[in-house]
């Protein structure tokens, strides 16, 4: 084994996991919002405002039908402005965050529609206001759907994450592109996608694990 | 207690315009209870779901406690809605919540102390006779034991009012029953009035006091419920007391509700 492959590997996933962590962070806490607002705002939901649900649906289709790899592109000069540089991890989070947020958007709105109507209804009859029948009722209700929808967007972001690594974010996919893929290193393409598998397997089986749960406490017997 | 006044929902579908309720006038006394029947499709529920306004009423007034119900918007409605519970037929109760929590939910909402809530569900608990199952989840009760933990989260923040939204007809007759006895046990020790509908004649025959039926969005009939099933007018009515027996031909016209009782009659 030559001896750069563990430590380009450590730094590597570490790079990564930066990358994921933060561009997750930052798209959840964009996300997030959004697909509240997209949910609630339909006609016959709590809070009809259909200019307003219509517009945030188009913009969020028209981000979503960018390739990544040409967002990537286009936000570069929303990275210089915000981190002042368009290279390595950091910057890579800027355009990451915000081109995974509209898809963040649409997962929690699928899942916080999966809320049956009766439920919202009850609340509403009790006379709850939007904001509690968002708390109390369309998260919790929705929260192990929410869970699952929240793996998989932490598991597209990691695909992202070794997308940009191709122009210059750095991490594993950036590995695999000049050493794997340049320099004729197999070892290190082999290494990374291996490692790139067992963070996938690793977040899916986490996210799977925790949604579990709370099915299992919800819907035990006895 | 309960007037409304003329009230008319129309519905616009793509098919063309339905009218749900068509022109209803009736009142409640405090204390009743009255019973709406009526096939599917007569209105009853789009109308009972315009007194807490889950529905919006086109036309009409309704008047609960001398407070103007229609009209009201944001903040307001919310208040009176509080004072208004209601119990549904699939339950509807929040399976994020334990049955103490479901109960509670009403309570936070309207702004209770961590102790008055303490105090209250258990109360209600025991009124309806859930006192072990409180911190069980609505997936692991019965439909009758879900309807007892609905019926204690309508009556939480103590309501004027009570409706219910064919709340017996996901339950067999046993646990229709019981149920039928705790809605009746409530309006006698609390007061509460009750407007329930449903499409079962037992129901307002064991606990209803007055009766409205309705057809295709309309009143054909009301009363106090002994002298409306002694002498009944409707053909909605005359066709409940027949279902055991035969139709005769000229009572049935195309409409399915008509053609369901039929088949179940044949």
């Amino acid at each position: 084994m030559p001896d750069d492959l563990l430590p380009l590997m450590l730094t590597g996933t570490i790079e990564t996991l930066y990358m994921i962590t933060l561009s997750s962070l930052m798209a959840f806490l964009l996300g997030f919002p959004l697909g509240i607002i997209l949910v609630i705002t339909a006609p016959n939901h709590i809070w009809p405002l259909p200019h307003l649900h219509n517009a945030l649906g188009t913009v969020i289709n028209a981000t979503r039908s960018f390739p990544f790899i040409i967002l990537i592109v286009v936000l570069l000069p929303l990275s210089r402005l915000i981190v002042g540089t368009t290279l390595g991890a950091t910057a890579a989070v800027v355009p990451l965050a915000v081109g995974s947020a509209p898809f963040v958007a649409r997962l929690i709105e699928n899942s916080l529609k999966e809320v049956e109507r009766g439920k919202i209804e009850a609340a509403i009859a009790l006379g709850a206001s939007p904001l509690e029948i968002v708390g109390k009722v369309l998260i919790p209700e929705a929260l192990a759907s929410l869970i699952r929808s929240m793996t998989l967007a932490v598991i597209t972001i990691t695909s992202f994450t070794a997308t940009a690594g191709a122009i210059g974010a750095g991490g594993l996919g950036s590995l695999a592109i000049r050493y794997g893929y340049m320099r004729y290193r197999d070892d290190v393409m082999i290494a990374t996608i291996v490692a790139l598998i067992l963070l996938v397997q690793g977040f899916q089986w986490g996210g799977n694990l925790l949604a579990r749960s709370i099915d299992r406490r919800r819907h035990q017997f006895g | 207690m309960l007037k409304v006044t003329q009230l008319s929902k129309t519905y616009h579908t793509p098919s063309g315009k339905i009218k749900a309720i068509c022109d209803v006038s009736f009142q409640v006394k405090k204390g009743d209870i009255l019973g709406i029947i009526g096939f599917s499709g007569a209105g009853k529920s789009t109308l009972v779901r315009c007194l807490n306004r889950l529905e919006e009423p086109d036309a009409g007034q309704i008047v609960i406690d001398g407070q103007t119900i229609t009209g009201l918007q944001g903040k307001p409605l919310r208040e009176a809605r509080k004072k208004i519970g209601m119990i549904f037929q699939q339950f509807n109760l929040f399976d994020s919540r334990t049955v103490w929590n479901n109960i509670a939910f009403p309570l936070e909402v309207a702004g209770w102390s961590r102790e008055q809530i303490k105090e209250r569900v258990a109360t209600l608990l025991s009124l309806v006779g859930l006192d072990d199952k409180s911190d069980v989840y609505p997936a692991q009760l019965s439909g009758g034991q879900k309807q007892r933990v609905g019926i204690a989260r309508a009556l939480a923040n103590h309501p004027d009012l009570l409706l219910c939204d064919e709340a017996t007809s996901a339950l067999d007759p046993r646990t229709t029953q019981s149920i039928l006895e705790l809605l009746q046990k409530i309006n006698q020790q609390m007061g509460v009035t009750i407007v329930l509908i449903t499409h079962e004649m037992d129901v307002v025959q064991s606990i209803c006091h007055q009766v409205v039926v309705m057809e295709e969005g309309r009143i054909v009939e009301t009363g106090a419920v002994e002298a409306v099933f002694r002498r009944p007018s409707s053909a909605t009515l005359r066709l409940f007391g027949q279902q055991k027996e035969p139709i005769k031909a000229n009572q049935l016209t195309n409409r399915a509700d008509y053609q369901e009782v039929n088949s179940l009659a044949g």
